[in-house]
């Protein structure tokens, strides 16, 4: 068994990953202006301000790319191959990507509606999914 | 903006034969290269006071100094940019040279990147890939091909971009490197032989995909006043720029999918030379995937944006084509050098030592540069 690739957190993003294990998609929000921003960091590129809120959204959105993996990069992943990874505008307005589990690859399209879900992959260790909206 | 224009020169190439197994360092690998380079040159090692280091390698500036015996070396940087180093390296050392602070900087690189630990090893421990290392690489997403293969696949949806159309790249590309007989691949390819290699991650299949190699290169600039009394016809940087795209640490995050930071480099490197791309006779264009190609040739105003599938069809990149591009091979069938190969070649191509594969009367001719997450960087040079 290769141990997984595990998210290395810090003190920006662990509120992320923290709500992620409560299998809830929060982004970082800026608490004076009020702009969402994803990847986690410490300033808000519109105002500058360092202080941080989080918002719970409703992770829906839509493909806004895609690439369907041949190739396992790293022995965690062999068993997966082939799995399609998408990246996907939230309805929130700031993109992610993760998985798109049990897609026929001929169907994929920009703009395809899919809603977040969770997957536990190891110990103590949830990441962020898509599937087809209304799948769930 | 012509600040850097005409100041200074390449003056030395060096380059190792390309291997999947050198049987040497990497550091090893720099060394004999910049001693190739310093030869060229018609310099001795200890002429050598100012260097930029390939940020990602093995060696220092220590090292050099160590072997070399320099006693005095008066100025050492990096340029962490990835596959666009090579260039913003260029950059760093004609600022270097042009302010007075050096006289010859040395460029060098050397790596094991096919007996030694493979691109999606290396760039885990990149500062630049932090960020798609902690929300990312857990997903499965770890190789260069995986975080670009969106960018393509956005590209052609969006304009009607076909992977026949990178074949043509790659096609074009192989037939270069079978005039160079220090290039990694020998057999010849067809659109159909690229259209029947195996799916890494599509859009990308085997053949839209870089070589990994072993080997080094390196090359010197000096300045220019100095360059027209050395050994070999100088070949003067005319204008050079480094860009930086919108969301430079993850491509998701990027509004636009299909721009690299290449496109704000262009025009400031254009504007710097005084010249157009009509007037580039010879491109060697960083081509760690096809569509990295495809999209630059976009970036830099050859055509606009959505028209680099057409404009690379018919043998366009070919030596008789409308722009006569990787004339080595490339990394996609030379090497890998992270593009030092490509700026050896575009030296050779200048100076009319191109050989088999010399673009007749080649006088302006561009050198590009790709890397992390989509920084560019661009040299104009003529001879």
């Amino acid at each position: 068994m290769v141990d997984r690739i595990l998210p290395q957190s810090n003190e920006d993003s662990q509120p992320f990953w923290d709500a992620v294990k409560a299998r809830r998609l929060d982004i970082q929000t800026c608490a004076d202006c009020g702009k969402l921003r994803h990847y986690p960091r410490p300033v808000c590129s519109d105002c500058y301000s360092m202080n941080v809120a989080w918002t719970t959204v409703s992770g829906r959105g839509t493909v806004h790319s895609w690439t369907v993996c041949h190739q396992a990069f790293h022995p965690a992943f062999a068993d997966d191959v082939p799995f399609t990874m998408v990246t996907v505008d939230l309805e929130e307005g700031v993109r992610m990507t993760g998985r798109l589990d049990g897609i026929d690859e001929a169907t994929m399209e920009i703009g395809m509606p899919v809603e977040v879900d969770f997957e536990e992959v190891g110990d103590n260790v949830t990441l962020p999914i898509f599937r087809r909206r209304g799948e769930i | 903006m012509d600040t850097l224009k005409d100041k200074c020169c390449i003056t030395g190439i060096g380059e190792t034969r390309y291997s999947k197994a050198a049987g040497k360092t990497a550091t090893a690998l720099q060394m004999e290269a910049s001693l190739a380079a310093i030869a060229d040159a018609g310099l001795k090692p200890t002429d050598i006071d100012g260097m930029v280091v390939y940020a990602m390698g093995t060696a220092v500036a220590e090292d050099f100094i160590t072997n070399f015996g320099i006693e005095d070396l008066k100025y050492s940087v990096t340029a962490p940019m990835g596959g666009a180093s090579c260039v913003a390296a260029m950059q760093a050392a004609a600022v270097a040279v042009a302010a007075g602070i050096c006289k010859h900087v040395l460029v060098p690189i050397g790596r094991t990147g096919y007996s030694g630990v493979r691109a999606a090893g290396r760039i885990a421990a990149f500062p630049q890939f932090r960020v798609v290392g902690e929300f990312e690489m857990p997903t499965g997403t770890v190789a260069p091909v995986q975080f670009y293969a969106p960018m393509a696949r956005r590209h052609m949806e969006t304009y009607g971009t076909t992977s026949r159309q990178f074949a043509e790249i790659a096609v074009s590309t192989r037939k270069h490197a079978l005039l160079n007989d220090n290039a990694m691949m020998s057999k010849s390819m067809s659109v159909e032989d690229h259209q029947a290699s195996r799916m890494i991650s599509d859009p990308f299949r085997l053949f839209d995909c870089s070589l990994e190699s072993d080997g080094g290169a390196a090359f010197i600039i000096s300045g220019a006043e100095r360059a027209r009394d050395m050994a070999k016809p100088p070949v003067y940087v005319m204008g050079v720029a480094e860009g930086h795209p919108q969301s430079p640490s993850t491509i998701t995050q990027r509004e636009d999918l299909t721009t690299l930071g290449l496109a704000k480099a262009a025009p400031r490197a254009f504007e710097m030379a005084g010249v157009s791309p009509d007037d580039i006779d010879v491109a060697e264009i960083y081509d760690c995937f096809t569509y990295t190609v495809l999209c630059q040739l976009e970036d830099m105003g050859f055509c606009k944006k959505g028209e680099g599938g057409a404009f690379v069809e018919d043998g366009a990149l070919g030596l008789d084509g409308r722009l006569p591009t990787n004339t080595h091979g490339g990394l996609l069938s030379q090497a890998h050098m992270a593009g030092m190969n490509h700026i050896v070649e575009l030296t050779r191509q200048l100076r009319g030592e191109g050989g088999k594969a010399q673009v007749p009367d080649a006088e302006v001719g561009l050198v590009t540069g790709y890397g992390d997450l989509g920084d560019g960087t661009i040299a104009i040079m003529h001879r």
